[in-house]
């Protein structure tokens, strides 16, 4: 067994006659935080939904945790239970609560119990810090708290990676705060974690790796010292000089 | 200070709106005193008695299909109750099919597979937009009364049959010994819901998942066959045999009623899947994509996340299709199917004369089973309703 958490080589995915990503290669080692950056409609959101089989590439290996992802419905729900995905827009179930938000995929898909399952989502809800709000409903939650339900909700599976798809571009700004230094918690622990976002501080702190992309390609990697001090490409130069003021 | 402007009279918000109140009021006063005065003045002209005396003048005239107890020498006021479960019949079993066939369709139309997708689609598009009355002549004039006479009817084993006076099935007849049957029914049924019952408890707490169709199923099938066997199987079943130019014994399902529950039941139907597909597709995207991100499968995910959420958007339309079908179902006057209009607001009407008892009591029959089942939609409605905050 490798000791990366994904491989990917030579990906190309295709919207119709759109060609969303071009010749994608790119290893992930167990434990290593890449976070994904790039102008909107550079493909990153694509490529990191590629990676739990959301979306379905046309050419291409993606290997995660040793597991080809492939047309099988099998080899899929292998891939699926090994990753946890954070969306930008939380995606609670607005029908049940906090905590059986957190409980419906373990009793259902690992089939525990349903007191085991509620120990184990209270444990993530604590980690995350609202063990308080478990028996609200979303609604009645701020867009902070949400977006920390939505990440103990995918820890409660225990996935080995965590997938975070712009996780702070649909909060008010006081809210940001809250949920990246819960990311950062997260990365205390080792968790393997690719994130797609423009926080270029949470960059900088946490990244091992920067991947900058553009019109479907991967442009550059580079740890954050070098991307954020000598990038190489004129398009990474171009970028940075209008998301950094 | 500001002085106040001056303002006419018959400019004042207060004024006007008493205006037009007291307006209102005495133009729906007058309306209703022009139609008491025309009432009155027929009933005179033509020397009709008024009153609900009639109900229990006798009938003379009988009705091919009751499900209570019914001569010639019945009352009009029994005529009025086999009218009312004849419509009920049709309602409740139409409501059903079309319940069951509408969201079966509704799913169909969001299928991936294309043939099914196109199928649903296809039957949404014709049945919804052809006139029901038309739909009900097709089934009953087209395909019911062109079957083959009796002689040449359609038989599956020898037991039900086709032709053009109806469905023939056998009939169940009880004999003695049957209630301990029964008795064994009832409790292989309650056992099956304690077992039912069990196995969620054993799911939540052990988070094992064991089969219970079979066990249940066992449990509604074998005390009944066990008991009937020790009695000697007390029930035998009238077989309908075709004797001289018709059939006798069994029971039959009438073509009028078919050809209107098949219509009523299609073309309702196809406004439910348009409901159902509308409530589904309703529901954001992002829950079918967090589902599948936490590895639930097709079915758990259309179970537990996406129709507990278009359900409360499918119920309140819902209602209204359960109203309409229940509402359609007069229209069983044009085949002769003896319905409440049929039989009360049709051939009472005419032979009594009572117009305005009977139009009344038929629309008093109709606005009670509506606003009943929109009391009990309502109802369930609240129960399944999102508690979002």
């Amino acid at each position: 067994m490798s000791t990366s958490a994904v491989e990917i080589t030579g990906l190309n995915k295709w919207f119709k006659a759109f060609h969303v990503l071009k010749d994608i290669n790119l290893t992930v080692a167990r434990g290593e935080r890449v976070v994904i950056c790039g102008p909107s409609g550079s493909g990153k959101s694509t490529l990191i939904r590629c990676i739990n089989g959301l979306e379905r590439h046309q050419e291409g290996r993606l290997t995660v945790e040793g597991v080809e992802l492939s047309e099988e419905i099998g080899q899929i729900e292998a891939v699926r239970a090994n990753v946890g995905l954070v969306f930008q827009q939380f995606n609670l179930f607005p029908h049940l609560t906090v905590l059986e938000n957190c409980t419906l995929a373990p009793m259902w898909v690992k089939r525990l119990p349903k007191r085991e399952a509620e120990t184990l989502a209270m444990k993530y809800l604590e980690r995350v810090h609202i063990p308080e709000q478990a028996l609200k409903y979303p609604g009645q939650l701020s867009g902070g708290q949400q977006q920390r339900v939505a990440i103990a909700r995918a820890l409660t599976m225990e996935p080995r990676i965590m997938l975070f798809d712009e996780p702070t571009s649909a909060l008010d700004p006081e809210m940001i705060k809250e949920v990246l230094e819960t990311m950062v918690e997260l990365a205390e622990t080792g968790m393997t974690m690719l994130v797609v976002t423009h926080e270029m501080g949470f960059a900088r702190t946490v990244a091992n790796r920067v991947v900058f992309m553009d019109e479907g390609e991967i442009v550059e990697i580079a740890p954050p010292e070098e991307f954020f001090t000598k990038p190489k490409s004129p398009r990474t130069k171009e970028f940075l000089s209008q998301i950094l003021r | 200070m500001a002085t106040p402007l001056r303002i006419a009279w018959w400019r004042r918000r207060r004024t006007r709106d008493l205006l037009f109140q007291a307006a209102l009021i005495a133009g729906v006063l007058l309306l209703f005193g022009i139609m008491a005065n025309n009432a009155i003045q027929t009933v005179e002209r033509q020397h009709i008695a008024t009153g609900f005396g009639f109900l229990d003048h006798t009938a003379g005239f009988d009705v091919v299909q009751t499900l209570v107890r019914y001569d010639e020498t019945s009352t009009y006021g029994r005529v009025l109750l086999v009218g009312i479960l004849n419509t009920l019949l049709v309602a409740a079993i139409g409501i059903v099919l079309a319940t069951l066939l509408g969201f079966l369709v509704g799913i169909g139309q969001l299928s991936s597979n294309w043939l099914v997708a196109r199928l649903a689609r296809s039957f949404v598009e014709i049945v919804r937009n052809l006139p029901l009355l038309l739909q009900i002549f097709f089934w009953y004039f087209a395909v019911l009364r062109a079957l083959p006479g009796p002689r040449e009817s359609w038989g599956v084993a020898d037991a039900v049959f086709l032709n053009n006076r109806g469905l023939y099935l056998p009939a169940p007849v009880a004999e003695s010994g049957f209630g301990f049957v029964m008795l064994a029914f009832a409790a292989g049924a309650i056992a099956s819901i304690f077992m039912f019952l069990r196995a969620k408890a054993v799911r939540e707490r052990t988070g094992r998942v064991s089969p219970v169709a079979p066990g249940t199923t066992a449990l509604l099938v074998v005390p009944a066959l066990l008991a009937s066997a020790a009695a000697g199987f007390p029930m035998s079943f009238s077989v309908p045999a075709l004797s001289g130019f018709n059939f006798q014994g069994g029971i039959v399902v009438l073509p009028e009623m078919m050809a209107l529950v098949v219509a009523l039941a299609t073309y309702t139907a196809s406004y439910i899947a348009e409901i159902v597909r509308a409530g589904i597709e309703g529901v954001a995207r992002g829950q079918t994509e967090a589902a599948q991100a936490l590895g639930l499968n097709r079915g758990q995910m259309l179970r537990l996340v996406i129709v507990p959420q278009a359900m409360r958007q499918i119920i309140p339309p819902l209602t209204s299709q359960y109203l309409n079908l229940t509402k359609n179902s007069s229209l069983a006057v044009a085949i002769a199917y003896p319905d409440l209009v049929s039989v009360f607001a049709g051939t009472t009407l005419s032979q009594t004369g009572q117009a305005i008892e009977i139009i009344a009591i038929t629309m008093a029959v109709y606005l009670t089973l509506s606003l009943l089942t929109s009391a009990f939609m309502n109802w369930y409605n609240a129960r399944v309703a999102l508690t979002e905050r």
